[in-house]
């Protein structure tokens, strides 16, 4: 770790202020990724904005029919609230499926988002319920925010604040873990909601978590897990590694979209 | 049985410090005045060294010292060592380049070391490693190692075709003949995956120098500090072997890792006398553990094996290609020879067996003994080999075993591999294992799973090993530059409380608890006031370590035999203080008794009026404390069988474990429930080696499995709840206490089951691991891939 100055405001406002006056300045949510970051020398921020300490990033409420959920609030507690649980269960089944206990008690929504690592659990959920970003500066919809492998439409100084997620009339995550680190090898997010299907795919893309529109299209008239069996997956930018081929992930997608689809019910 | 006696599932008296934090590792050691050690490492696989800058770190804030392989030579140190010379089919002794404690001109795999920092602080050691410029010449680097042979690249230019020894064993001749007449031969390609150890604690080592004593102190994550000391006197220099005190504290894991003499541990002592004599401490961080420890097995081997048409095995020949990485570690040439084609008999009568090895350097980690170390490997082959056999003859494969088996009668058996196996009753393990695993039950829930759309099948693994190393005069003659008898003192104090000092080493093992098991059952002395002291050059008689399954059975003889002195000594007390004759004395239960009489003296009278002579025989030397070695006759062979159970979902090629049975002869047991955790371990790491693990390198030499994010271990949920039984023994003859070992039992005969039992169920066989990906392949690899 290479020395940094450490900041602990209380108040939005002021993380805001900090990240604004200091250009290497780095936020730090639950550390889960950031840290490990740093141990390994791998960034060198001058200075480090813990959110840790602003309570009004924090908490999940029902709101519009839907739920609204922090940006430091931990998977933990989304997995284990009662509101997500009864407005949207998937989600909270999705949260319950990322890492171990530790890391879901630090680990935090904005900071998966905002680091958007291709792998991760919370982009499908976004894009497969059609979530909008709430942040210091706007409100950004899911679709915009995620645009490439560990980049969002974020801009420098700008700092999630919540996620709003409608409620779907259905959904559900159907998640192939990476054998070695749990994260996401395929994730598929389905839902069937008011604006129509949506099918997410996280882990397996190149860059990133996209949308499988041709799932989307078969389900729209037809929302059973046999409506795309006629599709096949093209492996062409799919990741390809020590852990699975291309073609396999691309397998994988219809696999596990077709358990998500059974699960959703 | 006495409560704390042998048989006795006595709670491990370690855990108390171990599970309360209280543990004290080598890391756990900070001294006045400490400064921290931070290696240069190469990035490269295969590169000249045009240059170290040393000036570009030197004044750098905190920096004390900072050290190359320049340094090294300029000081006389020696390099690290072979301890185990083999030798060619020609006679040849093995070719070996040298192993330097830092890299002279050239760098030979990714993590090899190449200069140390010094400093007050670790961060400033950190600071100035990755400050310091090194100038590297790139060099085509060899990582494959079907590719080492006639490969463009020498990792060693004194090594041709990167041929470290061409080694054989067994009856050509006969085998080939009786292939020639053989009604069947199956064949088989397979490779043993790669492995890393992954100790839970990190390597570390502290090295001090005293310049009032001119000595040294070595505190290291060491399996055995004697070990540690002799090499790092004799071979390297650092000291005087009576000027180097070796300390291994607790140690949090070796698995083999921790066995080798690497040259961390060299160098920091070397480099506090640089520094005059400050502590030098350099922990590892799990990144440089993935690259630096040696790794383990990386075999790729064709096995054939010869039969009759009733399937009787009539002969096998195999040869391995060994990958032995960038240089040869402590004791990297005896793993794939002695410890792997001496055990390629199995528990089978196989009449005739020939086995070559080609070990060969790639521009990869050295490689080295790990858990079963060679063992594993051979058993691994000959269990795929036999169940592809009876696959192919349609024979069932419990029926193909029981064929081929030493029939219980046959002990003492000498096998064509050099080996003779003193006791065994492999049908009866092979029974009882299939009782407890319902195996006549199995079509039942193969039908039922078949239901659900699940694949399932079951495997035998039926393993055997040689522990108990090992009989000094005969590793001798098989080129070993050690002795592996081993050591013990018993001393009692005015008291009756007893101090126990072993030559082995407990990282994990449970001796502390075992040991004083043996001591409280021999002489009867309350478990609570026995003391088991290890791992400290300065206190224990001179030992050989831990590994190979050898404490017990030979570290635990020597205290046997140390006992049976103490007990020879106190005869001739209590005959002077019962004024009987001493060949009347009987000791029993803790007290001696005249024979036939209610006359006694309870050890503890008899140790005191040893300490207290003032009425004591008068050509006797007071004290009770006495010491002996034991080199065992023989190995030991603890043997048994494994039972698998998968399932496998056809859409995506994972695997679920529903049920593994474990039946072993370990002999007898001194602890049912440390001989049970032991067993436990094993079998994780051996279904870990068969489903998750391997380390894999890029074809320019960088590790790609080098975090947790990408080399898999097991997890508690990859595993079933095991039904194990060590109650299945017969009795080793090569000690007095009938045990034969178990350390790596479940890691040797782990793999063959779990991947005999994917075949099974899938009708085809996949090399390890047996990835998800590569079971859906195979599921899949004459079928399009359709959507299920
Ligand atoms: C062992 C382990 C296993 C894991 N397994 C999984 C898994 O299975 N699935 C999965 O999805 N994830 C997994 N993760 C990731 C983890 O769950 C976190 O989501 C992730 O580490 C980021 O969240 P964080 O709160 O820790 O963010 P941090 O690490 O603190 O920050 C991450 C990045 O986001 C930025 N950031 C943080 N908060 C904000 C904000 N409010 N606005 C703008 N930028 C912000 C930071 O500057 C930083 O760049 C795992 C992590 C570990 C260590």
């Amino acid at each position: 770790m290479y020395d940094f100055a450490y900041h602990k405001p209380a108040s939005l406002a002021d993380a805001v202020k900090l990240l604004a006056d200091h250009e290497d300045a780095k936020l730090m949510a639950g550390g889960q990724t950031y840290i490990p970051t740093l141990k390994q020398r791998l960034a060198r921020p001058s200075d480090v904005i813990d959110l840790g300490a602003i309570a009004e990033l924090r908490g999940i409420t029902e709101e519009a029919g839907g739920v609204t959920i922090g940006a430091m609030t931990r998977h933990g507690e989304v997995a284990e609230s009662a509101v997500v649980r009864r407005v949207i269960p998937a989600l909270a089944a999705l949260a319950e499926l990322i890492g171990d206990p530790q890391v879901r008690n630090l680990g935090t929504l904005g900071g998966s988002i905002s680091n958007n690592d291709p792998a991760a659990d919370y982009p499908g959920a976004l894009l497969g319920l059609g979530a909008t970003v709430r942040t210091s500066k706007r409100q950004i919809p899911a679709d915009q925010f995620f645009t490439g492998m560990f980049e969002t439409a974020l801009e420098r100084d700008e700092i999630v604040k919540a996620v709003h997620f409608p409620r779907p009339e259905k959904a559900a995550y159907a998640k192939f873990p990476n054998p070695a680190s749990r994260y996401s090898m395929v994730g598929v997010f389905v839902a069937k909601t008011g604006g129509g299907v949506r099918v997410a795919v996280t882990g397996a893309g190149q860059s990133g978590a996209y949308r499988w529109t041709a799932a989307e299209q078969a389900l729209a008239g037809n929302w059973s897990p046999a409506a795309i069996d006629g599709l096949t997956v093209d492996p062409s930018g799919l990741n390809s590694d020590i852990h699975a081929s291309a073609d396999y992930r691309a397998h994988l997608v219809k696999v596990m979209a077709k358990r998500a689809l059974a699960a959703a019910g | 049985m006495a409560e704390h006696g042998i048989g006795a599932r006595v709670p491990r008296v370690e855990d108390q410090r171990f599970i309360t934090g209280k543990g004290r590792y080598t890391d756990d050691i900070n001294q006045a005045g400490q400064t921290y050690a931070v290696f240069v490492r190469s990035p490269h696989a295969h590169a000249r060294i045009r240059g170290v800058d040393k000036s570009s770190v030197a004044s750098m804030p905190g920096v004390l010292a900072v050290l190359d392989g320049d340094d090294v030579k300029a000081d006389g140190l020696g390099n690290l060592i072979c301890g185990w010379l083999v030798k060619s089919k020609d006679g040849s002794p093995m070719k070996m380049g040298p192993h330097p404690l830092l890299a002279q001109g050239k760098v030979r795999y990714v993590g090899d070391r190449v200069a140390v920092v010094v400093a007050e602080t670790y961060a400033q050691a950190k600071d100035a490693a990755e400050a310091l410029v090194v100038d590297y010449e790139e060099l085509p680097a060899v990582v494959d190692l079907a590719g080492a042979h006639g490969a463009a690249a020498l990792v060693h230019d004194e090594v041709a075709d990167n041929l470290i020894f061409d080694w054989e064993l067994g009856d050509k001749a006969a085998v080939d003949a009786a292939f020639a007449a053989a009604h069947h031969v199956t064949r088989m390609e397979l490779v043993n995956n790669r492995l890393i150890p992954n100790a839970m604690e990190p390597r570390a080592a502290i090295g001090v120098y005293d310049s009032g004593t001119d000595a040294f102190t070595c505190y290291l994550t060491s399996q055995n500090p004697h070990v540690h000391r002799l090499v790092m006197a004799a071979f390297i220099g650092v000291a005087p072997e009576h000027k180097l005190r070796v300390v291994g504290p607790d140690v949090g894991g070796g698995f083999g890792s921790k066995i080798f003499i690497y040259g961390e541990e060299c160098v920091v002592c070397w480099a506090s006398r640089k520094i005059g004599g400050r502590p030098v401490k350099w922990t590892a961080e799990r990144s440089e553990s993935f690259l630096s420890d040696a790794h383990g097995r990386d075999h790729i081997s064709t096995a054939e094996l010869a039969l009759d048409k009733d399937g009787n095995f009539l002969a096998m020949r195999v040869n391995t290609k060994a990958n032995l990485g960038a240089y040869m570690s402590t004791f990297s040439s005896c793993v794939p020879t002695y410890l792997y084609a001496t055990l390629l008999a199995g528990q089978y009568r196989t009449p005739a067996i020939y086995c070559d090895v080609q070990a060969y350097y790639t521009n990869t980690a050295p490689v080295d003994a790990y858990r079963g170390a060679g063992r594993p490997e051979a058993s691994f082959l000959i269990e795929t080999l036999v169940d592809q056999a009876a696959m192919e003859l349609g024979i069932d494969p419990a029926d193909i075993r029981r064929r081929n088996f030493i029939p219980r009668d046959a002990f003492p058996y000498q096998t064509p591999v050099a080996l003779i196996y003193d006791t065994g009753d492999y049908q009866a393990t092979l029974e009882e294992a299939l009782k407890l695993a319902d195996y006549a039950g199995f079509p039942a829930r193969r039908a039922e799973a078949q239901r659900r759309g699940k694949l399932r099948g079951i495997g035998l693994s039926c393993y055997i090993e040689a522990c108990g190393i090992a009989p000094s005069a005969v590793v001798g003659s098989l080129g070993a530059g050690v002795g592996l008898w081993e050591s013990a003192k018993v001393r009692f104090s005015h008291t009756g409380k007893v101090q126990v000092l072993t030559g082995t080493h407990s990282h994990g093992q449970g001796h502390e608890t075992t040991f004083a098991q043996l001591i409280a059952d021999k002489l009867g002395v309350p478990f609570g006031d026995i003391e088991v002291i290890h791992g400290d050059t300065e206190k224990t008689p001179v030992g050989m370590g831990t590994y190979g399954s050898r404490s017990l059975a030979v570290g635990g003889e020597a205290i046997m035999k140390a006992c049976d002195k103490i007990i020879a000594k106190g005869k001739k007390i209590a005959a002077h203080l019962l004024e009987a004759a001493e060949g009347d004395i009987e000791f029993k239960d803790g007290k001696f008794t005249v024979a036939g009489t209610d006359k006694s003296k309870a050890l503890g009278e008899v140790v005191f009026a040893a300490y207290v002579p003032h009425n004591y025989p008068p050509d006797l030397e007071p004290g009770m404390e006495e010491g002996a070695f034991f080199d065992p006759p023989n190995f030991t062979f603890p043997a048994g069988t494994y039972v698998c159970e998968v399932e496998v979902e056809p859409a995506t090629g994972e695997v679920d474990i529903v049920r593994f049975t474990a039946v072993d002869d370990f002999g007898n047991v001194i602890n049912p429930m440390i001989v049970e955790g032991q067993v436990h371990g094993g079998l994780v790491q051996g279904i870990g080696q068969a489903l998750l693990e391997g380390a894999r390198y890029d074809d320019s030499g960088q590790l790609l499995t080098g975090s947790y994010m990408d080399y898999c271990m097991p997890r508690a949920d990859n595993v079933p709840s095991f039904a194990v039984v060590t109650s299945a023994g017969t009795a080793c003859t090569s000690n007095s206490m009938g045990v034969k070992g178990c350390g790596e039992a479940g890691a040797i005969g782990a793999p063959g089951a779990v991947i005999n039992a994917i075949t099974n169920a899938i009708g085809r066989r996949v090399e390890m691991p047996a990835t998800p990906e590569k079971v859906w392949r195979a599921i899949h690899s004459n079928v399009a891939v359709a959507a299920e």
